[in-house]
């Protein structure tokens, strides 16, 4: 089966709901794993990376887990099938890079994605929608604890679990979520927020990992450290911060409704006015105005609009997704056509903010500025 | 002061990060500073920037100056500082003495203490139950107490077995 074929709809996907995913987006714990006898990916030769391959796919493949999985060697994937992997999250950019002798292991449900001949021999990670690291955590690690069975893993007492690269080595883990900000980059904090999540020892970058730009107000947090500490700790300290990013999250929109209605209904209005009406627009600025419409939504200012509404557009706009649809290669000009036109069809039956409800609230409040 | 990564330039971008509870510093000239992407704040972490630099460095001091090689998959201390990334897991003996600077500012500590695979946890408990038993053994003999001796002589025999039982399986 083609992968485009086994993965849900953008408008399935969407409809997703987890914890707290009025901010958060989704949680993903990722271990990475290698082989005792052969060189690490980047190192290894051709033939090396083939056997690894050949060792660890059948291990992955028969685990209950993986039941109704898909599973592909790289080099069967087109680019458009790649980067609508990346788009969704399910394989790291990285990765996507990968031919001959990298797979994939992705099960029915997408909440468990194994990469073969990444930078490691194994990355495995398990998502989650919402605020769900400890759920996501014990899903991978029950996947890891089968795997060991079957595959002789790297492992030293004195470092734990090797892996290519010194960032990762120890528990080889990665706990990340991905949040949604739009309110703390609105009122100019974000940065003064990322700092003080960086000095805690944690990283914070943009919406496709390492090296990305914040698209859409989204954000990545993940741990640095993997060495020296448990894995329950990691994850414990990372659920603290994400409740505390959560809680500035809310006071600074709670801020901006109270004191800054107008700034943000301009922003939403208008975010609102240029998808609905554009002609041609680009991958990104749309991803910057649908952010400010999701937390339109948020806000109570779309009423009868579901944020899943929202969502899908934010998967179906992007390069590979909207080119998915179209058989032969479109330019990006020609894409930015598209979008708008799927955007202004897709917002038809919503209508425009109406904030008598959020400004009820404050209605009072501005009535006094405008006599003063 | 030369740029920390090309060595050429004249370095103009000065950072200072607290990394738990340490100051580090990093000195990069323009272009390189634009490459590692420090103008932009949501990318950036000094620890990724410093891995590769202090370790290069550490492995070829601690190698006074000669070219160590990894015998099991012939990597080499250059092809470190190029990709930041090891050849094999056996590298990690190899180039231990290098790394170990990178790991302390990298790391929480250099030590695991997270999950073991199952069957190496086994053994190890095992045999720390081995020292403890056989110390206990030592004590009854010298107090003369044979009777708890003799018990503690039976569990070593069982301990020994499941070692012996767990050994050939990895």
């Amino acid at each position: 089966m083609n992968i485009q074929e086994f993965i849900s709809s953008a408008a399935e996907s969407s409809k997703r709901s987890g914890p707290h995913d009025r901010i958060v987006l989704s949680s993903r714990v990722r271990l990475a794993r290698n082989l005792r006898s052969l060189p690490f990916p980047g190192w290894a030769k051709k033939p090396d990376r083939v056997k690894a391959l050949e060792t660890i796919r059948p291990a992955v493949e028969s685990l209950p887990q993986m039941k109704q999985a898909y599973s592909e060697s790289m080099d069967n994937l087109t680019a458009l099938d790649k980067q609508i992997l990346v788009e969704r999250h399910l394989i790291s950019r990285e990765h996507a890079a990968k031919n001959a002798g990298s797979g994939l292991v992705l099960n029915k449900e997408e909440s468990l994605c194994v990469m073969i001949n990444e930078e490691d021999h194994l990355r495995m990670q398990a998502l989650r929608p919402g605020l769900q690291l400890k759920e996501a955590w014990q899903a991978i690690d029950q996947v890891d604890s089968a795997l060991e069975k079957k595959l002789d893993y790297a492992f030293s007492l004195q470092l734990g679990y090797l892996t290519a690269c010194p960032t990762n080595l120890g528990t080889g883990i990665r706990v990340s979520a991905m949040l949604h900000l739009p309110a703390l980059v609105l009122r100019e904090q974000i940065n003064q927020i990322v700092q003080a999540v960086n000095k805690l020892g944690l990283a914070v970058r943009g919406l496709y990992g390492e090296g990305t730009e914040a698209l859409g107000n989204v954000f990545q947090v993940s741990n640095q450290m993997t060495l020296g500490e448990v894995e329950t700790d990691i994850v414990e300290r990372l659920n603290k911060v994400l409740a505390q990013l959560i809680e500035h999250e809310e006071n600074a929109r709670a801020s901006l409704t109270e004191k800054k209605s107008k700034v943000l209904f301009n922003h939403i209005g208008r975010a609102y006015g240029i998808l609905a009406n554009a002609h041609s627009i680009s991958s990104k600025e749309t991803m910057n105005l649908l952010s400010l419409m999701r937390l339109g939504v948020d806000l109570g200012l779309f009423p009868g609009t579901e944020r899943s509404v929202v969502d899908e557009l934010f998967i179906s706009t992007q390069p590979a997704h909207l080119q998915k649809s179209f058989s032969e290669k479109l330019s990006a000009e020609e894409r930015d056509l598209l979008r708008s036109d799927m955007l202004r069809e897709r917002l038809k039956t919503v209508s425009r903010p109406d904030t008598t409800h959020v400004a009820a609230a404050t209605g009072e409040k501005l009535d006094k500025e405008n006599e003063e | 002061m030369l740029c920390d990564i090309c060595k050429q330039n004249v370095a103009t971008v000065h950072l200072t990060q607290m990394v738990e509870g340490k100051t580090k510093k990093v000195d990069l000239c323009e272009t390189c500073s634009k490459a590692k992407g420090v103008d932009d704040p949501t990318g950036f972490s000094l620890a990724d920037l410093l891995l590769g630099l202090g370790a290069a460095q550490d492995m070829e001091q601690a190698a006074g100056g000669a070219e160590v090689k990894c015998p099991h998959c012939g990597f080499t201390q250059a092809d470190f500082k190029k990709a930041g990334r090891l050849g094999c897991a056996e590298c990690y003996q190899v180039f231990s003495e290098g790394l170990e600077g990178l790991l302390k500012t990298m790391h929480k500590g250099t030590k695991h203490m997270g999950k073991f695979p199952a069957l190496l946890k086994e053994s190890r408990d095992l045999s720390d139950k081995l020292k403890h038993l056989q110390k206990k053994l030592d004590k009854a003999i010298s107090d003369e107490d044979f009777e708890t001796a003799a018990q503690l002589r039976d569990e070593l025999k069982n301990v020994r077995t499941r070692i012996s039982e767990l050994a050939p399986a990895k």
